[in-house]
């Protein structure tokens, strides 16, 4: 009976293709969107984040997770500290989790990042409702479902530098 | 606790502890005290080139939509424009006569003559993301001599004020934004009031207006001009709904913004003139108290 996803042998990951991949998520969170597709936008960093706690803790942890919530504070105008406060609190959640995370199949690595996503998010929501009393509506956290939807897509593609490239010698 | 056999320093719980509290204290010093807003401004300047380079695929399809349109949507558009230029151009005439009068009245008065103030056009980049305000943020900052509290109003009325300034761009909050408070006078009558952002939609509150006030549907909001921030005169909204509901104090008055306050790009930034208004007097109660002070 086969319990988890197909273990692969990977290539140790470039310090680089990290802060890269991190990069072009903070990019694609600032990028300028309308309507419907703003509401189900999910929170790229965040997804990144995650990836990364769980796949590479020694390297990205929560005093990463911080700093790139200082900056989506920055970007977004909002209160310091509301992103950087939830982001550290799901690095936390990943690190304690990353072992069965890593392990899990498609389906249920859905319910685990939609779950913890969800949780960061309300961190932000609650900060929110306390500092400045507004409620944004629960539309809010349809970007939670989005990105456990996107979750072995964006998967794949950070996985993708590590696999090794085909021997030529074998047949 | 599991020893291991190489240290990596705090464990995760203490790091968690240690990054809270200081997401805490950084939260408690941003809302209460001006502390932080250097560094603000220090980190928005050098993440601005990123956020600019995200804009890029936005203008790029902006600028292919534009450049496959037929002839015949700019036939029909440009047919549309003359005729509203027309329209228009019949109103102006009749305002330059109307404000030749008004300055002459207002000499035979020796009142003041209002000054229109210097303003700078410029492009709003994106809306912020935050989803607890209603924030927009425009492509001028001190560079431009941009001044927080600056009036922003496009082609139609208020649009909003400018809340922070950076030295390549501002933020500027809209007259949307949750209690953000704009004086204003009903046009009709010169009844003064404030009208609030109710935050979550497109719309305005004005509050405190007893049950007997005299307001309609239909009627027009214009700025007052007696906070020093907006110039007076300039249309803000028009009353949507009025419900005077004899169980509550006030009639729950709705409005809706006459400018498209998220619709356009344009907009331009007015740099306020008039000096702030005189500090209030310290017991205000004990000299006005015989009048009655109705506002």
């Amino acid at each position: 009976m086969e319990i988890g996803p197909k273990q692969e042998i990977l290539l140790p990951v470039k310090p680089r293709f990290i802060a890269f991949s991190l990069l072009s998520g903070f990019l694609l969170n600032l990028l300028p969107m309308g309507g419907l597709l703003d509401a189900l936008r999910p929170d790229f960093t965040a997804m990144i984040l995650l990836y990364w706690c769980i796949h590479q803790p020694l390297r990205i942890g929560i005093g990463a997770a911080w700093l790139f919530g200082i900056l989506m504070d920055v970007a977004d105008g909002a209160l310091f500290g509301e992103h950087a406060l939830a982001y550290s609190l799901m690095a936390f959640i990943a690190l304690a989790l990353r072992r069965r995370m890593s392990m899990l199949q498609i389906g249920h690595q859905f319910t685990h990042v939609t779950l913890i996503l969800l949780v960061m998010q309300a961190v932000v929501v609650l900060t929110g409702l306390v500092a400045k009393n507004i409620f944004v509506g629960w539309t809010y956290f349809l970007g939670s479902v989005t990105a456990g939807l996107l979750w072995p897509l964006l998967s794949y593609l950070l996985k993708l530098p590590q696999r090794p490239k085909p021997d030529p010698d074998r047949i | 606790m599991e020893h291991e056999l190489f240290s990596r320093g705090p464990s995760p719980a203490v790091r968690l502890t240690f990054f809270c509290l200081l997401s805490l204290l950084l939260l408690v010093s941003d809302a209460h005290y001006n502390y932080l807003k250097t560094l603000r401004a220090g980190i928005a300047t050098a993440i601005y080139p990123l956020q600019r380079a995200a804009m890029i695929p936005g203008e790029v399809a902006g600028a292919i939509g534009r450049y496959t349109r037929t002839q015949d949507e700019l036939v029909l558009e440009n047919a549309a424009l003359k005729s509203r230029t027309l329209q228009d151009s019949e109103k102006l005439l009749r305002y330059q006569a109307l404000q030749q009068e008004n300055i002459h009245l207002r000499q035979l008065f020796d009142a003041k003559s209002r000054v229109s103030p210097p303003s700078v056009m410029a492009e709003i980049l994106y809306d912020e993301r935050d989803p607890f305000s209603r924030k927009v943020v425009v492509d001028k900052g001190t560079q431009a001599h941009i001044a927080a509290g600056s009036a922003v109003i496009d082609n139609q009325g208020v649009i909003g004020q400018v809340l922070q300034v950076y030295p390549l761009f501002s933020e500027v909050s809209l007259i949307t934004d949750k209690d953000h408070p704009t004086p204003v006078e009903i046009l009709r009558n010169g009844l003064r009031a404030i009208v609030f952002g109710f935050g979550s939609s497109n719309l305005l509150d004005l509050r405190y207006m007893s049950q007997n006030t005299d307001i309609k549907v239909g009627d027009m909001l214009v700025t007052s001009g007696i906070d020093g921030t907006f110039p007076a005169g300039l249309p803000v909204a028009t009353v949507l709904s009025v419900d005077k509901n004899p169980v509550y104090a006030f009639s729950r008055i709705i409005c809706k913004p006459i400018a498209g306050v998220n619709r356009y790009r344009q907009v331009l930034i007015l740099a306020s003139t008039s000096p702030p208004p005189p500090p209030l007097p310290d017991k205000p109660e004990e000299k006005q108290a015989p009048k009655g002070n109705r506002k």
